[in-house]
């Protein structure tokens, strides 16, 4: 497990600012004043949070001198999800086998209520 | 059923926190009944291909509770904790301990509230530093790391949808 880059992607991830950038660019590539616009933050305080994303090689800025447009990069969060996956598996599959009891419990009760 | 798989949700709102939610399709005395009853235990906690064995269970203030998971090679590894409070229907708060990683115990607080004649449960696991939780989301309990982030669910099925389009 490369837990080293999953460490920095966490780091990255942990700022509701990115988590929103991030969302944003879901759309589609967008340039820093287009991401700034939504917040109420300084150009230079957005442009840190892109170099987080950036180093975390979750953005790419293009090299487009004009306006280097900010493009998702899905592999770090494929990782991610790939390393929460067991632990969710787990939960959810018990919760699954916690309906059909729940479900059995219930019919049970109401054949009771009729007697 | 499956409509409820899809208000799981997994969140990490300190250092030292992981947060699950999920709906349930009953009232809220049904899922604490059925949480709480230890003959009911071994068809549901943990995952299927695992026989789950209740070594012990006290759910009253102060008691034990000890569970062994087996693989269908026989092999054993086991959880065990101690009822703080039993709130019925409402709360349990226990602690939880992985026994081949000792000394790493977590407090969980477990919360039933009822929405629109559903259960609401959240389940909130506090662990001593981040170095615990970390330790136990890396643990070969298959646990994965417990961590996401709000939205983040979304972010990534948004990824992997994008992914399967491309």
């Amino acid at each position: 497990m490369p837990t080293d880059s999953l460490n920095t992607t966490f780091a990255a991830l942990a700022d509701p600012t990115r988590r929103a950038i991030l969302a944003r660019l879901m759309k589609g590539e967008a340039s820093v004043t287009e991401l700034a616009e939504p917040f109420a933050m300084s150009m230079p305080a957005i442009s840190k949070h892109l170099k987080v994303l950036e180093r975390a090689g979750l953005i790419e800025r293009g090299r487009n001198a004009q306006w280097r447009p900010c493009r998702l990069e899905a592999g770090p969060l494929k990782e991610v999800a790939d390393w929460v996956e067991p632990y969710r598996n787990r939960w959810e599959e018990s919760f699954q086998r916690l309906d059909e009891i729940l479900l059995e419990l219930q019919k049970k009760e109401r054949n009771h209520g009729r007697q | 059923m499956a409509a409820n798989s899809s208000t799981f949700t997994l969140t990490t709102p300190s250092d030292r926190e992981i947060v699950i939610t999920r709906m349930f399709d009953a009232p809220r005395e049904l899922v604490f009944k059925a949480i709480t009853d230890p003959t009911l235990i071994p068809r549901w906690w943990g995952p299927r291909r695992y026989e789950t064995i209740v070594d012990k269970m006290e759910p009253r203030v102060g008691g034990t509770w000890r569970f062994i998971n087996k693989d269908a090679d026989g092999n054993e590894f086991a959880f065990n904790g101690v009822y703080r409070e039993i709130v019925p229907p409402e709360r349990v708060v226990q602690t939880f301990e992985f026994e081949p990683m000792p000394g790493h115990v977590s407090v969980d607080t477990m919360t039933l509230e009822e929405v629109d004649g559903k259960t609401k449960l959240t389940s909130r696991s506090l662990f001593d530093s981040r170095e615990d939780r970390d330790g136990m989301m890396q643990s070969d309990m298959e646990s994965g790391v417990r961590e996401t982030y709000d939205r983040f669910e979304e972010l990534v099925q948004e990824v992997q949808k994008n992914q399967r389009a491309a």
